[in-house]
């Protein structure tokens, strides 16, 4: 039961250049299994210093968000389609943001 | 620092030359602008600002823009107004409203954004510039590509406002509707932005438009005499606006143009759309993606992608989030309307019924000083006030008529009507 896979452009650096990839995996956390082994490059930048899968990338099976259909649980069907998408965000707030643009001898975020 | 500015990852701090790029190749995280303030310390100053245009371009020394782009909108600088009557409805004392339904040139903040966004895409050589949109951005990238002789691709629901889909077709955009919610749109504009090369702005060129964000800090900043406000309340959608007003009064406060104060944050969103309202509400900075079910289509995104970063500030300021109903929206439409004679869009709505319930429920007291942000015109959603307002008969040209009809619609004939 073969699912298709489509990278982020993102990832091509990690990925050799791949950005599309036939998986087997019947689940996310079998996919992430699979892109880590077979991207070994790839894992240190996928998951956070926790281990967790980084907040910002998202994955959608056809047109839905994963999180819609139940995440980790979803059993890939045949022929779906995953796309992992990094959400675009240009926010500045909280500590991180604040300090790295105003440099964190002048870090006004305790006000 | 080679150059005035650079972008920065949000998150690991890694730092890139200017470039049409909006996520670290590292950790996939977003990308901002930093700007070296020791450097503007020179140039962005009281006096110089006063010098400037009287448009949002008074500001440029802190926008990510090429140094030889010649503005030719002026967008921006649009009133900062006392609001008394508004206020006494609502239990205020203090209270203003920046008005940016009346932002050159298409009537709403995003003409901001855009404004910064396609300087950027000049600079960087793009002849086609595009956007997901729930309305107002497409109406502000059709106007202000036309201006700059740029070309557009311009994705939206396909279910949205009549008046916005026309807005957009009459500066000759390509406007491409799609079949699903803005989140949908959103998707599939990262993969076009990947595989053509155009400046898509709130994609590979989000970090230079959220930066016309900032211009609606400076502005409520300037216009109250070079001082922050005790409060600010603004609607939510990506969530990018509040992150970016902040900066701003960070900003004028590490160059010393106002007094350092804490300033409270407060959003607004609709309840049909409501992932950061409730992330606040739970004490969490973990968005929850909803399906949005909302007449207020502008704010109708239910994967914010500055999400996370709104609900911390939100937190980290003391203030709070809030959502209300469709029905409430509407009712606020018209109290502002009513009261201080702004037609506001839906997510103007939005913000004013949050904004009586946050004076309501004690989250602001009322004589601090709070400004509110109005981000839209109600021009462009008048579907949502059908059947409010019953058409009324006509009546013959002469002044018996008129005196019956006021009388039968219960208006007393003012005394001292009849001149002597």
């Amino acid at each position: 039961m073969p699912v298709k896979v489509l990278l982020p452009n993102a990832f091509q650096k990690h990925t050799e250049g791949v950005r599309e990839i036939q998986s087997k995996a019947e689940n996310l956390p079998q996919l992430l299994v699979e892109l880590e082994t077979s991207f070994p490059a790839l894992k240190q930048h996928l998951r956070d210093g926790d281990g967790k899968i980084r907040r910002f990338i998202n994955f959608y099976v056809n047109d839905e968000d994963i999180r819609f259909l139940g995440e980790d649980k979803y059993a890939f069907q045949d022929g779906d389609e995953v796309l992992v998408i990094p959400s675009i965000a240009g926010g500045s707030a909280g500590l991180a943001a604040c300090c790295s643009y105003s440099g964190s001898e002048n870090c006004l975020c305790d006000d | 620092m080679s150059s005035l500015y650079e972008l920065r990852c949000r998150e690991c701090g890694k730092r890139f030359p200017a470039q049409p790029l909006s996520m670290c190749d590292d950790c996939f995280s977003p990308l901002e602008v930093a700007f070296d303030l020791s450097a503007a310390k020179q140039t962005f100053t009281r006096e110089a600002i006063a010098r400037g245009p009287w448009s949002m371009w008074r500001y440029r020394a802190l926008l990510p823009v090429p140094q030889d782009f010649v503005p030719n909108t002026p967008s921006g600088m649009t009133p900062l107004l006392p609001a008394p009557r508004l206020a006494e409805r609502i239990g205020a004392k203090n209270l203003y409203l920046k008005n940016d339904a009346v932002c050159l040139p298409t009537l709403s903040f995003k003409d901001r954004v855009v404004s910064v966004a396609l300087a950027a895409a000049k600079g960087f050589g793009f002849d086609t510039v595009g956007c997901s949109s729930t309305g107002n951005l497409a109406n502000a990238v059709a106007a202000q590509a036309v201006r700059l002789g740029l070309k557009t691709c311009i994705l939206v629901p396909a279910d949205l406002e009549a008046a916005k889909i026309l807005n957009t077709l009459v500066y000759g955009a390509t406007l491409v509707r799609i079949d699903g919610n803005y989140d949908h749109v959103n998707r599939l504009s990262s993969q076009i932005a990947e595989r053509f090369n155009w400046g898509f702005v709130n994609v590979n060129l989000r970090p230079y438009y959220s930066e016309g964000s900032k211009t609606m800090g400076y502005e409520i900043a300037e216009q109250l005499g070079w001082r922050l406000p005790d409060n600010v309340v603004v609607p939510m959608a990506g969530g990018s606006l509040i992150t970016k007003i902040r900066k701003a009064f960070h900003e004028l406060t590490e160059l010393g143009l106002v007094e350092p104060k804490p300033v409270r944050f407060f959003g607004a969103q609709a309840t049909g759309c409501s992932p950061i309202s409730q992330a606040v509400k739970r004490g969490s900075e973990q968005i929850e993606p909803q399906r949005p079910q909302t007449i207020a289509r502008s704010l109708a995104i239910g994967n914010p992608a500055d999400g996370p970063y709104a609900a911390r500030l939100i937190r980290e300021s003391g203030g709070w989030a809030e959502d209300v109903s469709d029905v409430e929206i509407v009712s606020a439409i018209q109290e502002l309307a009513e009261t201080e004679g702004i037609f506001t869009e839906t997510a103007g709505g939005v913000t004013t019924a949050v904004t009586a319930r946050l004076y309501a429920h004690g989250r602001i007291t009322p004589d601090e000083l709070t400004v509110v942000a109005i981000t839209g015109n109600g021009l462009k959603t008048t579907d949502v006030l059908d059947g409010k307002f019953e058409r009324q008969p006509a009546i013959r040209p002469r002044i018996g008529d008129f005196e019956a009809y006021l009388e039968e619609v219960g208006s007393r004939v003012p005394e001292g009507a009849y001149a002597r």
